[in-house]
């Protein structure tokens, strides 16, 4: 009797040892013990780090650019990419600005925003399968037309925002501002849309192998349309969101955000090079980035030092990805 | 013959993750001598030829050129050294002309430092003229070359660096019996003048016809070196594989009954200049192969088929019904098959594991609401994993560390998994070791009996006439031949295949 409760607790303690070395391998796990380090560091430099008040601060900030890495980190899965997700979250802000100014419900609005901004996303898709022009160029022309209709729409002037629509930048549930709650809620949808479903593992094989793709009778041009579309909705919530937050929609708004996405995205465990990624590891990369805004500010270093060091961290991180690469 | 040490090769190892592809390989290659090196695929002959020409660096061991050890850095370093590899894939800039091939990166330069076409152009046409060829014009783009023309080019380039060891790679693996013979000439030629070639090749025959000595490689370890003339097809054979060659897979042939209907018929098939008014039938269980030389049309006509060309003209049919497959996609539907050439290139999601890339094909049907049903989906990939004897730690292995043979496994896994009626099998056993191959065989005459119609593409001719129950021959993008197993062997194949028996068609 003796004899076999032993081996039975022998035997729960190897399989719990797997759990955690398999834990301790994966590519999430490295990441995220960069975040603590970094948490570490700077709540040893700087006091404030840790209070309540600006954890919810640095949330928040994440929010925006986790939810946009989400949709950016699909993309960059089927080996594709899009560099105007800042303006088109600007352009949504402007659309919303314009849906509110004609006293519609909240809830028409929320609806209206994700289509036109999927719509918008769904362009540069379709751009890049069937007239097959690359992806960079592609978002790189979308991301010049956005910003110029925000601006032409505004005529370069903010527009306040007087609708209950600026909940979802401003509004709270209890301590917790709402942008953090869609953002883990946008996680947590993308993490089982990604692992658990079929267009997700279609992802996945695009960005693997596309032509085996093709061959294992995956729609290839479909996929990668619809990860764009997906993109797109998800400017339009970040657009929302944001100028929500602010209760104004800013033309220029969301205007360098691609450098924070992508690089959270590569931060994250994604390849450049396609058919690698996960969306936890995407959202802790999302985390590093805001951390490190966070404390620029708290450690007063200049707003021009902190544009150049996201610069830094971004070709950072593409060096590694591209070193790793390498080294398979 | 000099009896010079040109080359010696002292226990060099090379490991990849997951195999040692090397291990104390030794032998010496002498100054003048044709060299030829046999062995099956995967018994470390491309490594081999990779590491003396300074494609990779070997983990251990050392390389003596000329009595001095050398270790090269990259391939330029080797060529420098007079070592130069030509490849079986050709590796000439398709857009540039002969000359600029030949002299790349040390282009004849005048004294303002600009290209003096008109002394290379001299100069080239000499070096051309000293290896006999007089038909190659050095301003000729590479692209405009017949395949045995660029070899040709490569050669000459090869001996341009002066190099006193040639590395060639099945060279005559899409060459013309004629042109073979060209190469041969020159070889000789090549030998007269002092310069060592290493020859690589899967033909017998060519080995006896060209080579002084041969040495065996097996699963990476150095066998043994005998001299050409004191040898035979058979011994290198059994030395190849480990034992005596005489079990050998044999297939029951398939006869098509009276009235039977087939189960595709293709009719006037045509896909640009690779795939010509083809018209084929074929019946349920029946193996049929598709042969021919590389470039034949093969792939084209089997991917036309599957949806992946547009067709411009021709009918399907499938169990007598005319059908229209614009997409792999539709394929699948129709209940078709395709294990594509390239395992890696076309086959395989590397990055995946063995469980996703078995189940790939088959996805839709094992998920609910678009939700993959996880269990599911593991048992079939169990299933079939042990059906197959797919050697690999789990399911949830990567495909990247499974050998040649299992990735194989992997990929007809993915499409007996959805009960195809049609099956294409494009060189199914390309690059896949002994063993593993007549796992394949077994496999393939398996899911023959059990009623699915097999098209089978080979260039290895005994494959096909082990297997197959009929046998067509494609050259430039038309069937130039079909033939029974019984009227079938090497030769007739092989005079359809470069057709010289025109138009003489059978049946």
């Amino acid at each position: 009797m003796l004899s076999i409760n032993q081996a039975e607790t022998s035997l729960q303690k190897k399989s719990k040892g797997n759990l955690l070395s398999k834990l301790a391998k994966s590519k999430e796990f490295s990441v995220l013990v960069a975040l603590f380090v970094l948490c570490l560091v700077v709540s040893l430099l700087s006091p404030y780090f840790l209070k309540m008040q600006n954890i919810f601060n640095v949330l928040r900030q994440i929010s925006v650019i986790g939810i946009l890495a989400v949709g950016e980190a699909l993309i960059i899965i089927t080996g594709g990419i899009d560099l105007s997700v800042g303006s088109v979250l600007g352009f949504m802000g402007v659309m919303t600005a314009l849906l509110a100014k004609l006293h519609l419900p909240p809830v028409i609005i929320f609806f209206a925003a994700i289509i036109i901004g999927s719509a918008v996303s769904t362009i540069s898709g379709l751009l890049t399968t069937k007239i097959k022009i690359n992806p960079f160029i592609v978002t790189l022309g979308m991301m010049s037309i956005a910003k110029g209709f925000s601006l032409l729409i505004t005529g370069g002037m903010p527009i306040s925002i007087e609708n209950n629509i600026t909940y979802l930048g401003s509004g709270y549930i209890g301590p917790v501002p709402v942008p953090v709650i869609i953002m883990f809620i946008v996680a947590a949808i993308g993490h089982i849309f990604a692992s658990r479903t079929l267009p997700g593992r279609n992802i996945y094989a695009v960005g693997n192998n596309e032509r085996a793709a093709k061959l294992s009778g995956i729609r290839v041009d479909r996929v990668k349309i619809m990860v764009f579309s997906i993109m797109g909705a998800l400017c339009a919530l970040s657009g929302m969101i944001l100028s929500g937050t602010l209760k104004t929609a800013e033309p220029t708004a969301g205007s360098g955000y691609e450098m924070d996405v992508i690089a959270a995205v590569v931060i994250g465990g994604a390849s450049l090079s396609g058919g690698e990624g996960s969306i936890i590891g995407v959202i802790i990369g999302a985390a590093i980035m805001g951390v490190l805004r966070n404390s620029f500010v708290l450690l007063g270093v200049s707003a021009y030092w902190q544009v150049v060091a996201i610069g830094v961290v971004t070709i950072g991180a593409v060096a590694l990805d591209s070193l790793k690469t390498k080294r398979d | 013959m000099n009896t010079g040490v040109l080359l010696r090769i002292e226990s060099i190892s090379k490991s990849f993750p997951g195999v040692k592809a090397l291990d104390g390989v030794s032998f010496d290659i002498l100054e003048g001598e044709v060299h030829a090196i046999v062995g099956e695929n995967g018994a470390g002959k491309s490594t081999l030829m990779n590491i003396l020409s300074g494609v990779y660096a070997p983990d251990t061991g050392k390389l003596y050129f000329a009595g001095k050890e050398v270790q090269f850095k990259d391939p330029r370093h080797a060529q420098e050294t007079g070592i130069a590899m030509i490849h079986q894939e050709l590796s000439l800039a398709n857009h540039l002309s002969v000359m600029e091939n030949i002299y790349l990166g040390r282009l004849t330069r005048n004294r303002f430092g600009f290209v003096n076409y008109k002394e290379m152009y001299k100069k080239c046409k000499s070096d051309l003229e000293c290896l006999g060829v007089t038909d190659i014009d050095p301003d000729t783009l590479i692209a405009d070359l017949s395949v045995s023309q660029m070899q040709m080019v490569e050669i000459a380039k090869a001996l341009s660096f002066k190099s006193k060891l040639i590395i060639m790679d099945e060279p005559s693996s899409s060459l013309t019996r004629k042109e073979t013979e060209m190469l041969f000439a020159t070889i000789n030629s090549l030998k007269q003048s002092g310069v060592s070639v290493l020859y690589i090749s899967h033909r017998m025959e060519e080995i006896f016809e060209i080579s002084d000595r041969v040495t065996v490689l097996r699963d990476g370890t150095y066998i043994k070196t005998l001299n050409t003339k004191d040898t035979n097809a058979k011994e290198l054979v059994s030395l190849m594989v480990g034992r005596e060659f005489n079990k050998t897979f044999q297939r029951k042939i398939k006869k098509i009954q009276d009235g039977e209907k087939p189960i595709l018929e293709v009719q006037g098939l045509s896909y640009g200049k690779k795939v010509n008014n083809v018209s084929f039938k074929l019946y349920p269980g029946e193996i049929l192969a598709l042969t021919g030389l590389v470039g034949a049309g093969r792939t084209e006509l089997v991917q036309t088929l599957f949806g992946l060309y547009r067709k411009e003209s021709g009918k399907i049919l499938l169990n007598g019904k005319e059908v229209e497959i614009n997409s792999p996609t539709e394929a699948i539907k129709h209940g078709l098959g395709l294990v594509p050439e390239g395992r890696k290139t076309q086959g395989l999601f590397l990055g995946m594991k063995i469980r996703e890339n078995i189940t790939m094909a088959n996805l839709p049907k094992l998920c609910r609401f678009l939700f993959i049903e996880s269990k599911n989906e593991q048992e079939k990939a169990e299933y079939y994993v042990s059906k197959l004897r797919v050697k690999a730690t789990d399911i949830e292995q990567q495909v990247r560390y499974l050998s040649g043979g299992n990735q194989q496994k992997t990929i007809i896994a993915r499409w007996l998994l959805n009960n195809p009626k049609v099956l294409f099998l494009d060189e199914p056993t390309h690059g896949v070791d002994v063993g593993a191959k007549s796992e394949i065989y077994e496999i393939i005459n398996n899911l023959a009996s059990e009623g699915v119609g097999i098209v089978l593409i080979s260039s290895e001719l005994p494959e096909v006439l082990t297997l197959a129950d009929r046998i067509l021959v494609m050259h430039n993008g038309r069937i130039t031949g079909e033939l029974s197993r019984e009227e079938a062997d090497q030769e007739i194949i092989m005079e359809y295949a470069t057709n010289q028996l025109n138009k003489e068609m059978v049946k």
